[in-house]
């Protein structure tokens, strides 16, 4: 029981849009949860750009530690904003006692790093913080990187909206790409750490499905990377093949629908590209994803993608209005922000293309 | 008689015979290929009392009757096969396996002899672990399960060297991956997961390997299953080398290297590369111990192949000149490899062993890339002649062993790189699907198998003492035997249709398991789709406990 939505725009959007893209499709899922990453920000995350923007569910210790630990690598704070909460005991929420998010000038013996370097210092600092956090019970801790930020919480997504009060627009909280799922984990335990959206380096993904190869590509992946950790969700692992192949392989994106749901022997044959693809299918098949998902996922640039499973077994509906894309399970969610559209140009992505969004809201989609 | 020597109750089979039923055919000694069973004469005396008018007299008739009598002797023992009771008209003959199994005591005590056989181990003190475990994770729901008639599978595996991701000698051009071809990569091909493992020409009737050869050759040319079979050692016909069915064909060497001169002879004329190159280390069935044909097999045709005198030909324990893993990497992995220009893969069979992890650890760190595959064989396989005790005592279970190498190559993040391929024991249990599945999703990627192969043309013997006569030569089946009478008794169409029909019957059942998990490729690793319903093993095999 899963839906997933995303919504790419030309101008700034709040996460209301996204709660009210998810509301109608609400017999689609279980109410379990609400999480959302948004990239590209605006409001009062408009002048840090090139800043990282920690993103955290903490206690009162656990934003401490994190501070001082920050503090000792040599990052230094230049901006706070706490979510404001609006408690009520009709609410069904769990929740932790902060949600932050600071952003942090980077020590000044990185400030002419080059980007990897920079990323890497990142991902180490959020996994020290993460292991430390998740020790001693003080919080969790979903992104740290450049133009991002990250919430997640267990309960209902309609009783998390207003406990956050995220129904109301304001001026604060603004993106340009923003991916939402309004469940939590029905497959394994309920932690904050299995919700979607997962993020890491620049790259989100939700999926709305069951991964039947999650042990198979458990096991590869966490030798492959030490980002790819937690697993908490079986749809970690679309993330982290994401990654690899278009980050650590820096192969072209229309290779990631290769490596997880490959062509039949058969059909590769027939092809130019065969030797190509047949030794994608024997050196990547720990990394093969063949089950029943559909998968919506961001780049570091702004692209936005979907791609579903080769047996057509979970949909996702493309839909385009002049400034805006949205990419969610059931079209009446896009009905609901996106009325006036041209229905005709709708896109049900096929189970062997890659539809991909990218920054002027052109839609493309790549046959596999 | 001599209260020593050896008597019928001491044999292994104890032949029935009901001279009232018997019509004195002689079917039966015909057809017995071991000589254990004559004609011979009984005496046989009717008394009886006449009276008439002049009193009461005795009358006794004498009569010597034809009867069909066991052999008693220990090389012309009754094998249990069965053969005379398949061919008797009338019912008037059968053989029972004798409970007492004193014969390898008389047999040992009387010629000094270790007791030598074919056929697969004989002691089964335990279940079979593969009938332990279920194929449990059924996909409902959330992930379907798939339409195993619907639906297409794709029903391949890798033979050759897999390298990682990074090595791979890609670069983008236009927006496309293409091949850096000033980097050469190793070979890897794309197969069926099961093999017809490792039975040479002289093991085997040329018929019965004419018979496998044809059904391959089918299977790929007709039925698109490219299975592949492996030639044993001692090298196939000349003609088939210069053929184009050379490409289902795994050429194997062992340590004697029987075949190879033909082989290299034949390799200017060859129209297609072999499917790839075995190593043979060892095997599963007599771990430790080379192969065995005795002159009595070694006939001219086999001696044509081989290229070899009529003796008896023994492949030695090792490979002569091969001390260490790293030296055989580097002379016979890279020798192979050169020979057939890094075109064909070149893979390793060993027998499993409590060593067998760390020999497939090296080869995984092999520099070179050039070992395109693992074969372990276990304790359960079967071998045309071999000492029983080597039979009987020593060797290694495959199921573990395969998950411990699995996990092994895990470990180093290098699972799948070394295509593991499991014997000994596979489809022992009648059903080849169910084991070869089960086998994948605890990390084969294929499996090899042999004596199922016999099973299917007719073979008789079982894991109960019942023929397993391979070793002699005298195969009443005309499957193990060079015997050219005993070889006609072999329909060469007949078995090559049946092997064809298992296969056929195995992808459909193969399908059937692959559908209830939702997998269309096959599960390599997956060992979440399966449960065990023995404490024990599912806590060896890392599977989920079900009860």
């Amino acid at each position: 029981m899963c839906r997933i939505g995303s919504i790419k725009s030309k101008n700034y959007i709040h996460p209301s849009m996204v709660l009210k893209l998810m509301r109608s499709q609400q017999k689609g899922h279980d109410n379990s949860g609400f999480a959302f990453v948004m990239q590209d920000l605006g409001g009062i995350f408009e002048n840090y750009k090139n800043l990282p923007i920690l993103s955290m569910a903490c206690t009162d210790e656990g934003m401490k530690y994190a501070e001082d630990m920050l503090h000792q690598i040599g990052f230094t704070r230049v901006f706070q904003y706490n979510m404001e909460v609006y408690p009520d005991e009709s609410l069904e929420i769990e929740t932790m006692p902060n949600y932050v998010f600071e952003v942090f000038q980077y020590p000044k013996n990185y400030k002419n790093l080059s980007r990897d370097e920079k990323e890497a210092l990142l991902l180490d600092t959020r996994l020290k913080l993460r292991s430390y956090l998740e020790g001693n019970d003080e919080g969790y801790v979903y992104s740290f990187y450049e133009d991002v930020i990250s919430l997640k919480e267990i309960g209902n997504p309609n009783d998390i909206g207003k406990y956050f009060n995220l129904w109301s627009e304001d001026v604060n909280l603004k993106a340009k790409i923003i991916t939402a799922q309004c469940r939590q984990n029905t497959n394994y335990d309920i932690v904050r750490y299995a919700a979607h959206p997962f993020f890491l380096q620049g790259y989100t993904t939700l999926t709305n499905g069951e991964n039947t190869f999650y042990e198979k590509n458990k096991l590869a992946q966490q030798k492959l990377h030490k980002g790819y950790i937690g697993f908490e969700s079986d749809s970690q692992c679309f993330l982290y093949s994401l990654h690899y192949v278009h980050k650590i392989l820096k192969w072209p994106l229309k290779y990631y629908k290769h490596v997880i749901t490959p062509l039949p022997y058969e059909e590769i044959q027939k092809r130019e590209d065969r030797d190509v693809l047949q030794r994608i299918k024997a050196s990547l098949s720990n990394l093969e994803i063949n089950g029943p998902n559909t998968t919506i996922g961001v780049l570091p640039d702004g692209r936005m993608f979907n791609v579903i499973d080769s047996k057509k077994l979970r949909p996702t509906v493309v839909c385009k209005d002049k400034d805006i894309v949205v990419m969610t399970s059931e079209v009446c969610g896009a009905n609901e922000i996106l009325p006036n559209r041209d229905i005709s140009q709708d896109i049900y992505t096929n189970e062997r293309e890659l539809v991909v969004v990218d920054n002027d809201l052109n839609i493309e989609r790549i046959p596999q | 008689m001599n209260i020593n020597s050896i008597s019928k109750d001491d044999l292994p089979w104890i032949v029935e015979y009901d001279s009232d039923k018997c019509m004195l055919c002689g079917k039966c000694v015909a057809v017995c290929s071991f000589g254990a069973i004559k004609v011979d004469v009984q005496k046989r005396k009717k008394v009886g009392a006449i009276s008439n008018e002049e009193g009461f007299q005795i009358d006794a008739d004498q009569k010597a009757i034809p009867v069909i009598k066991q052999v008693i002797d220990e090389h012309k023992f009754c094998r249990g096969c069965g053969v005379c009771t398949k061919v008797c008209p009338n019912g008037a003959i059968k053989v029972s396996r004798n409970k007492t199994e004193i014969f390898g005591t008389r047999y040992r005590a009387k010629t000094s002899d270790s007791v030598k056989r074919g056929g697969r181990t004989n002691i089964h003190t335990e279940g079979r672990t593969l009938d332990k475990i279920k194929v449990g994770r059924i996909s409902q729901m959330t992930d379907p399960s798939l339409d195993a008639i619907r639906h297409t599978f794709d029903l391949r595996t890798n033979l050759g060297r897999v390298v990682s991701p990074e090595n791979l000698n890609f670069k983008v051009e236009n927006g496309n991956l293409v091949e850096d071809k000033t980097k050469t990569l190793p070979v890897n091909t794309s197969i069926y997961p099961i093999i017809i493992s490792d039975m040479s020409i002289g093991a085997l009737s040329p018929r019965m390997w004419e018979a496998i050869s044809i059904a391959v050759a089918y299977l790929n040319e007709v039925k698109n299953i490219p299975i592949r079979m492996s030639s044993g050692e001692g090298g196939i016909p000349d003609r088939l080398l210069k053929s184009k069915y050379l490409k289902y064909m795994i050429l194997q060497i062992a340590s004697g290297h029987f075949g190879w001169n033909r082989i290299i002879n034949a390799m200017p004329y060859m129209q297609e590369d072999p499917a790839g190159i075995l190593i043979k280390i060892g095997q599963g069935a007599k771990p430790g111990d080379g192969g065995l044909l005795m002159a009595e097999k070694n006939v001219k045709l086999i001696q044509e192949i081989r290229g070899v005198p009529k003796a008896d030909l023994l492949s030695p324990p090792n490979h002569q000149g091969l001390y260490s893993i790293e030296e055989s990497v580097q002379k016979m992995f890279l020798s192979m490899n050169c020979a057939f220009k890094f075109k064909v893969p070149v893979a390793i069979k060993v027998a499993a062993s409590a060593t067998s992890v760390s020999v497939y650890n090296n080869l995984l760190r092999d520099p070179y890339n050039i070992v395109g595959g693992f074969f372990i064989d276990g304790i359960a396989g079967g071998t045309g002649a071999a000492h029983e005790i080597s039979l009987n005592h020593t060797g290694h279970p495959i199921v573990s062993k395969l998950r411990d190498c699995y996990l092994a190559a895990v470990h180093q993040g290098k699972q799948g790189q070394i295509p593991i391929y499991a014997g000994g024991g596979i489809g022992m249990n009648g059903n080849l699907a169910a084991d070869t599945f089960k086998m994948i999703c605890l990390g084969a990627s294929g499996v090899f198998i042999g004596k199922l192969i016999l099973q299917i043309a007719g073979c008789v013997g079982n894991d109960f003492g019942k023929c397993n006569a391979c070793n002699t030569g005298r195969c009443p089946i005309g499957i193990t035997t060079q015997n050219p009478k005993l070889t006609q008794r072999l329909d060469v169409d007949t078995v090559a249709q049946n092997i064809v029909n298992y296969i056929l019957a195995t992808d459909i059942e193969l399908k059937k398991l692959l559908a209830p998990v939702g997998n269309s490729t096959l599960p390599i690793g997956r060992s979440d789709a399966l449960v065990c319903v023995d404490r024990n093993v599912s806590k060896r095999l890392k599977i989920q406990y079900a009860c």
